[in-house]
């Protein structure tokens, strides 16, 4: 299970560094999007992926899951969900200012303000 | 953007409260199942995120006249003041108490007071999500 | 009290959400910022004192046991630079009054500013490595909030730049911590020193101290991974500016020097080692950078880079006089820049440009702002009795005690170079023929001018009294260079 993940994690972090890589900033979004899925899953994989029940008390269950990483990616997709909808509000604004989603034309030397 | 979908507005109207009393339970159910401030928060603001999509943004502003940035503040105030109380009882910060009361019509309850800093996160959770939204869905 | 070290936190914070309340009234949102800000300071002033005289305080959030709950310490080190960063955000503050325009102080200006210490101040205190990562971005939110405050074309476009390269680092952040928690299985940073200290020179131990070398390193602008700092940071106005340059890099190399003598202390030959070269590298990158640029912003940015080389080879050599010198430096730094930032911040008020060749003859005019750059010039390259020398002197020793001469060496030499970038602006700007345009209101110089100039000052008081700063110093060095201390304070009766 654990190699599964590992792979799984992989492929989400692969697509986003290509979708980073790439130029439209909506992509570069989406792309950090995916990383940080790819992290979580991470987290989650490497506080082991043992444990039957929901870490939440009740009678009559011994083999709870690692409460610890799940707090952790709850921490994490809060503070994701943050900065992505920043950066959303971000890239459209810029979009409006610049009239350009194209990295490639924001690289601002002297001449190309 | 003026939409004029009849359909949409009607169900939009009746669905609303449904979400808005579904995000209620959620919030409360947080007190001992899986739930609470944070998605009960996101749940309301899907729910003016539908009222957005039925109407335009200035009918919305009619019905719902509030500032969203007040609302984060209020919540962010809450939520500092509940985990706060606890600086003058000399305990750590974030300690939490909680003790079952008799409320009329409820009958024996335990309040926490993980639930007023949940409420904080609750009223974040909207005001935020809301003010970015009206960000992006404001200026055409 | 034993919540005493969260005030410094916790209060900005409080004042940040009551300044959310009423955006558009300025006087009022000024009045309360520094209010807010005295508050601070003065209890920041007091945690400084109780950890003088108490030792390390610490505190474990919701009355959990130690290695379960988020912990909270204060350690010399931590009062010290909370303390600073709050005295340069009360003087940017001060000095944003006349500066930074009235559009900017109705849209949030100084709730973001208050947020950002709040993660400043934060990450400096946490014993939670987790609970450091939120902080981050906590100041990391607050950063991108103030970089694009205004939304010039040129913010627009290196904002963006900027947070896709936090987003990745805050992404490595979380991974590096995932595979610390798989190897230790704590989060608190005093359990995870107890733990490593058990586990010994493994592998994998030190993948993650170069992983979290990467992850700070970004932070804080090291070589190779600086790429990203002198684009952002010349984007926005001078009052931001000067907060980034002087704290932001900051909270990185904090984050370095705590990691690096808490947790990785086991393979010191090869993880110190590399980190010396990475300092060794960065403080070339930044020499080239400073000499090159005729963009008075760009060279002091450069400068940032030497200085968190510098402090990163303090800190890589692990003896006593190096760390010490590392912490004198790192205070001194805070200071310098904030006062340099604002004075070339006057600088460009009065020429309209931030181009060295269109500018010159100031002197006549401005001899009082001439003068004090020149002091807070000599005061970063080092020259004594001003605020570098201690550091500097004491890094030096530290290099030689442990028989790096040619390294040693090479620090001393960057310093010539340092003086070299900063005295071309004193030359450019302050010599010559008049140039530029000079017809600036005397009313708004003087007003620019009262906070730089006492900040000029009180670097000096800095480097004059390092005499009387010397046990704190040492303080602060002893926690760092005896990881019990802290661990023990923590689980011990550090109530």
């Amino acid at each position: 299970m654990e190699i599964l993940m590992s792979i799984l994690i992989g492929f989400l972090f692969m697509a986003a560094v290509y979708l980073i890589l790439s130029r439209s900033l909506l992509r570069i979004i989406i792309g950090t999007g995916l990383l940080s899925h790819g992290t979580h899953l991470l987290l989650l994989t490497m506080g082991g992926l043992g444990g039957k029940a929901a870490p939440v008390l009740s009678d009559g269950v011994t083999d709870y899951a690692d409460p610890l990483p799940q707090a952790l990616i709850l921490t994490a997709i809060v503070i994701s969900f943050g900065v992505t909808a920043f950066s959303l509000v971000l890239a459209y604004r810029t979009y409006n200012e610049l009239g350009t989603d194209n990295m490639d034309l924001m690289k601002g030397t002297e001449d190309n303000d | 953007m003026k939409t004029n979908d009849l359909i949409m507005q009607t169900t939009t109207k009746v669905v609303f409260f449904i979400i808005f009393l579904f995000s209620i339970h959620i919030f409360f159910a947080g007190h001992y199942t899986p739930g609470g401030g944070f998605v009960g928060g996101l749940l309301m603001s899907s729910a003016i995120v539908l009222l957005l999509l039925a109407f335009d943004l200035k009918t919305v502003k009619e019905m719902l006249p509030i500032n969203y940035t007040v609302v984060t503040a209020v919540g962010l105030l809450i939520s500092l003041a509940t985990a706060a109380g606890s600086i003058f009882f000399n305990v750590p910060f974030f300690t939490h108490v909680y003790d079952y009361f008799y409320l009329p019509l409820l009958g024996e309850t335990s309040i926490h007071t993980a639930m007023f800093f949940d409420t904080g996160v609750y009223l974040v959770v909207v005001g935020v999500t809301m003010t970015i939204i009206q960000m992006i869905g404001g200026d055409e | 009290m034993i919540n005493l070290l969260l005030f410094p936190i916790l209060i900005p914070f409080l004042f940040a959400a009551i300044l959310l309340f009423f955006p558009k009234k300025v006087k009022a949102q000024r009045i309360i910022t520094i209010i807010g800000l005295l508050t601070a300071l003065s209890s920041a002033f007091v945690l400084l004192w109780k950890v003088k005289t108490d030792g390390v305080q610490s505190l474990t959030l919701g009355s959990w046991a130690p290695p379960f709950g988020i912990t909270m310490v204060s350690d010399m080190m931590s009062a010290l630079l909370v303390t600073s960063s709050l005295l340069i955000g009360l003087f940017v503050v001060w000095f944003s009054f006349t500066s930074i325009g009235i559009e900017r102080e109705k849209s949030f200006y100084y709730p973001a500013i208050l947020f950002m210490l709040t993660g400043v101040n934060g990450a400096f205190t946490t014993g939670d490595i987790f609970n450091m990562f939120v902080f981050f971005e906590v100041l990391l939110m607050s950063s991108y909030v103030l970089i694009v405050l205004g939304g010039e074309k040129v913010q627009l476009r290196e904002s963006i730049k900027y947070i896709l390269v936090n987003i990745v680092s805050s992404s490595l952040f979380v991974i590096t911590v995932g595979y610390l928690y798989s190897v230790v299985g704590t989060l608190n940073m005093a359990d995870i020193s107890i733990k490593l200290a058990d586990i010994g020179q493994a592998g994998i131990v030190t993948v993650i101290a170069v992983l979290f070398l990467i992850v700070f390193g970004i932070k804080g602008a090291i070589f190779p991974l600086f790429f990203w700092l002198p684009g952002s940071y010349a984007a926005p106005p001078i009052p931001i500016l000067t907060l980034f340059g002087a704290l932001l890099t900051k909270v990185g190399v904090y984050a370095i020097i705590r990691t690096y003598t808490l947790f990785f202390t086991t393979d010191i030959g090869f993880t110190h080692e590399l980190l010396m070269i990475v300092s060794i590298l960065t403080i070339i990158a930044g020499c080239i950078g400073a000499l090159a640029y005729f963009d008075v912003k760009k060279i002091i940015i450069y400068n940032i880079i030497i200085a968190v080389g510098v402090i990163l080879f303090g800190a890589s050599v692990m003896n006593e006089s190096g760390m010490m010198g590392s912490m004198f430096y790192l205070i001194h730094d805070i200071l310098i820049k904030g006062a340099l930032f604002l004075l070339i911040g006057i600088i460009i008020h009065i020429t309209g440009t931030s181009d060295l060749r269109k500018m010159g003859g100031l002197i006549k005019r401005y001899p009082v702002l001439g003068w004090s750059y020149l002091i807070a010039a000599f005061g970063l390259a080092g020259i004594p009795p001003l605020s570098g020398f201690i550091g500097k002197l004491l890094i030096i020793q530290g290099g030689f005690e442990n028989e790096l001469l040619w390294q040693s060496i090479f620090i001393l030499a960057s310093s010539l170079i340092v003086l070299l970038s900063a005295i071309r602006i004193f030359i450019y700007a302050f010599w010559g023929e008049e140039k530029g345009a000079l017809d600036f209101h005397p009313k708004t110089y003087r007003h620019l001018l009262a906070p730089t100039i006492t900040l000029v000052v009180l670097t000096v008081l800095y480097g004059v009294g390092s005499e009387y700063l010397v046990p704190f110093m040492t303080d602060a060095t002893a926690v760092l260079l005896d990881p019990s201390v802290y661990s023990n304070a923590v689980f011990g009766g550090g109530k």
